[in-house]
């Protein structure tokens, strides 16, 4: 009977980092039309996106590989595995074992790797471009995550996300320095890894100002809706990372009943708005950065990680 | 000589070496080049005196066909002259760049304006070289991913540092010289209102006001006054629209959502005062065909208000965002010696130092009983284009109230005299982009023999080649938009 119940939990879970994403997207864009004292599309926009462009058929290059054609389904199965390892609303599922924090960053390195390579199969400029930036920046906004990783680790002892989480909500932690200068260092990550202002901009239309759009710019169809779900997914798995280890308090453990499960799912979608509502705040009031300004601000991000990890040395009370 | 025999004479037609000895002067800066343009067996220059503050135009016949380029002394005139070859078929003789520029052998026919003969087969059209390692090209356009209007830029960078950049256009080429030859006055203004749409008020004015000095006619005193309201709020339109769409590409919609918000108050009291949001088919040879009522005048003076209230929080806006102008300024440099050079008009030559407005400069009426200041800055980059529109848009809106208290009353239309012998004529306004000149010649029954309409972006164009030399790859397009110059009017 518990083992039902965890098989049903680990699949709401599942369902949940599969279905909620374009939600989080949709109610990002409807708060920042807001501030632009535009009136938006409705936030289920982008569920409507996606349908249409799975009824439509993709349009290929003639010189598309196979890796072309192979790269949104392998982009979208290393994208779902990683964020379904994130706790959301809660913690001890059946899969959270495998919850390792480096094997989650290496599942979403190893779709960006497929995604820049697919972004040059074809060979138009814009592809390569992207890609070329993509790495750039990518190269740089990983070894800053793998600090934050060291760092938590240090503090929780243990890369394993259920038991940083658990860690994180209990009495132990305290106020600590080196949590504080993570927490930036992971906003800003996050901010790089998912293309947003200030390091890409989601919404542009200039090719040339384009990163993650330059490289997915060939693809149509349902092609074009994986990667667009994978990368909508990739936004909630951060939220749910920074969400499970900043504010764990409303995670529950699996095996605590029902009623405290849906009350933590509902805490969850609450997180996800109020992120929503902060990355659309964040948007509006500050302009994109210049390309090559993007490695000085992943730079503030490996260098508070690094401080993070080596005040954690000094002294384990940082 | 009346005014109205005027028209006759108003180009000199000079022997060869005259033209020559005037393309040396021009290279050495003596005079500007405003225009050159091609006509039947002729070229026809016109030319702005430095030390007089004068236009003259001279004309070269070309019996053979043949003229000696311009471009050779003076580089401004090459894409001048390549276009006069591809529609006229006249040939420039030792021109540095003999390729064809307007047209892409898609016309289905060979010198249109000229011996309009069937189409030859074309040869590839050969991009300028640009040699070394690591250098790759990026071919953008003509289609682009967003709803603007055609060109192709062929990039050669070196990782994201732009070595050249070279630009074709030619792609909205929908023959309007052609169509204007033969049409009788009131088609051709509407033509002329036509060449582009975001400047439909000055192009209108442009012709209006060559056909009238062609006729040796005036306009009425408030004909005139009117056309000055609707100029200056097509400038405040145009010039709010682009600071919105110059943040927007540095990916700062805030500004741009503000910015419309006022863009389309001003387009809406436009469409109240003069049942044309953007103020089409008003102005015409011979005055204006709408007159404001009182009630307009409230309407515009409430629009007044607004913008100056609404306005200044949004350039604190713009200059409180250290994020913004990190990208704005210090990019896109253009050098004052090149805005010199290339006569640039507009903002982009107030912005690196070249003191022109035709407002100012030739004093058109009502100008020259109007109280405003030229702005100019020095540097040159993206930012100062930003700050001389908002310079602009504050001048023109002291500029309406002027207008407003000042505005004679009287008739608005004054129907021009018939023609009776072949004439021609010319004028220079100012428009939001910048000078816009027009020449026509009309014939004895007083229909458009030829007409010639020079966009400001002939001269803005190249320039942006230079200006982006040295920026990263994705600075372009926010360099692209603070140049905003026009396709669909440079392409005609």
């Amino acid at each position: 009977m518990v083992l039902i119940d965890e098989l049903i939990l680990q699949g709401v879970q599942m369902t949940g980092v599969l279905l909620l994403p374009p939600l989080l997207l949709g109610v990002t864009r409807k708060i920042k039309a807001r501030l632009l004292r535009r009136r938006g599309a409705s936030v289920f926009q982008p569920y409507r996106d996606l349908l249409r462009l799975l009824h439509k058929r993709p349009v290929m290059a003639e010189n598309a590989s196979w890796l072309f054609r192979a790269a949104p389904y392998l982009i979208f199965a290393f994208t779902w595995s990683a964020a379904v390892l994130v706790p959301t609303f809660a913690t001890g599922l059946v899969l959270g074992r495998s919850a390792d924090l480096v094997a989650i960053i290496a599942l979403l390195a190893a779709a960006r790797f497929v995604l820049a390579l697919a972004g040059m199969d074809v060979g138009t400029s814009f592809g390569g471009i992207g890609s070329s930036r993509e790495m750039m920046i990518a190269a740089l906004a990983e070894p800053a995550m793998m600090m934050v990783v060291f760092t938590l680790a240090l503090i929780a002892g243990s890369t394993q996300l259920f038991a940083i989480a658990a860690y994180m909500a209990s009495s132990a932690v305290g106020l600590r320095v080196s949590l504080g200068l993570s927490f930036l260092a992971l906003m800003i990550v996050a901010l790089a890894e998912n293309g947003r202002i200030p390091v890409d901009n989601p919404a542009t239309h200039l090719e040339l100002t384009m990163v993650h759009e330059a490289m997915v710019l060939e693809y149509s169809g349902r092609y074009l809706a994986l990667i667009e779900l994978a990368s909508a997914m990739k936004l909630l798995l951060y939220v749910s990372l920074i969400g499970c280890i900043f504010l764990p308090w409303t995670l529950v453990p699996a095996a605590g009943g029902w009623g405290a499960c849906i009350l933590s799912f509902l805490f969850y979608i609450g997180k996800l708005t109020a992120a929503g509502a902060v990355l659309a705040l964040f948007e509006t009031s500050i302009a994109k950065m210049r390309v090559f300004r993007v490695p000085d601000f992943l730079n503030v991000a490996l260098m508070m990680g690094l401080l993070a990890t080596l005040l954690l040395f000094v002294s384990k009370g940082f | 000589m009346t005014e109205h025999d005027k028209g006759a004479h108003i180009s000199t037609i000079v022997s060869a070496d005259v033209w020559e000895a005037t393309c040396k002067e021009i290279g050495d800066g003596r005079w500007n080049l405003l225009a050159l343009w091609g006509d039947t067996g002729l070229v026809r220059m016109a030319l702005w005196d430095t030390r007089e503050n004068e236009i003259t135009l001279i004309g070269l016949a070309c019996p053979e066909g043949t003229f000696p380029s311009v471009a050779r002394h003076h580089p401004p005139a090459l894409r001048l002259e390549r276009a006069i070859k591809d529609l006229f078929g006249l040939v420039p003789l030792d021109t540095p760049d003999t390729r064809p520029w307007l047209d892409h052998g898609r016309w289905g026919v060979c010198e249109p304006l000229g011996q309009n003969r069937p189409a030859v087969a074309k040869t590839p059209y050969v991009f300028l070289p640009a040699e070394g390692e690591s250098l790759h090209k990026i071919p953008v356009g003509p289609v682009h991913a967003g709803i603007i209007e055609p060109g192709h830029f062929r990039f050669t960078a070196s990782g994201e540092t732009v070595v050249r950049l070279e630009e074709r256009l030619g792609y909205v080429h929908r023959g309007i010289e052609q169509l204007m030859a033969g049409a009788d006055l009131p088609h051709a203004a509407k033509l002329a209102g036509r060449v582009s749409g975001d400047s439909t008020v000055a192009y209108q004015l442009a012709f209006a006001r060559a056909a009238e000095n062609a006729l040796g006619h005036a306009a009425p005193p408030r004909a005139h006054w009117l056309r000055a309201l609707m100029a200056e709020m097509e400038r405040i339109a145009n010039h709010l629209g682009d600071i919105g769409a110059i943040c927007n590409d540095a990916s700062f919609p805030l500004m741009q959502a503000h910015c419309g918000i006022l863009r389309e108050r001003v387009l809406r009291a436009a469409g109240n005062c003069f049942g044309h949001r953007l103020m089409r088919d008003l102005i015409v040879p011979g005055g204006v065909t709408a007159d404001i009522s009182a009630k307009a005048t409230d309407i515009l003076r409430r629009l007044l208000d607004v913008l100056q209230k609404d306005l200044p929080p949004l350039v604190r806006l713009y200059d409180n965002t250290p994020s913004l102008l990190e990208r704005t300024v210090g990019t896109g440099i253009l050098k004052p010696k090149l805005a010199r050079q290339y006569a640039a008009g507009g903002y982009i030559g107030r912005a690196s130092g070249r003191n022109f407005d035709a407002r100012r400069m030739i004093h058109y009426p009502p100008y020259g009983a109007l109280n405003f200041e030229v702005q100019m800055r020095l540097d040159g980059d993206v930012n100062a284009r930003v700050w001389i529109r908002i310079l602009e848009v504050k001048q023109s809106i002291a500029l309406i109230r002027q207008i407003l208290d000042g505005m004679p009353e009287g008739n608005i239309f004054a129907p021009p005299p018939l023609a009776g012998t072949p004439r021609e004529g010319y004028a220079l306004v100012e428009g939001f982009r910048g000078d816009v000149f027009v020449w026509l010649g009309l014939d004895a029954e007083g229909r458009v023999r030829r007409c010639h309409l020079r966009d400001p972006s002939w001269f803005q164009w190249p320039l942006l080649e230079a200006a982006i030399e040295g920026n990263i790859v994705a600075d372009f397009p926010l360099c692209n938009k603070s140049f905003n110059c026009s396709y669909a009017g440079h392409d005609l």
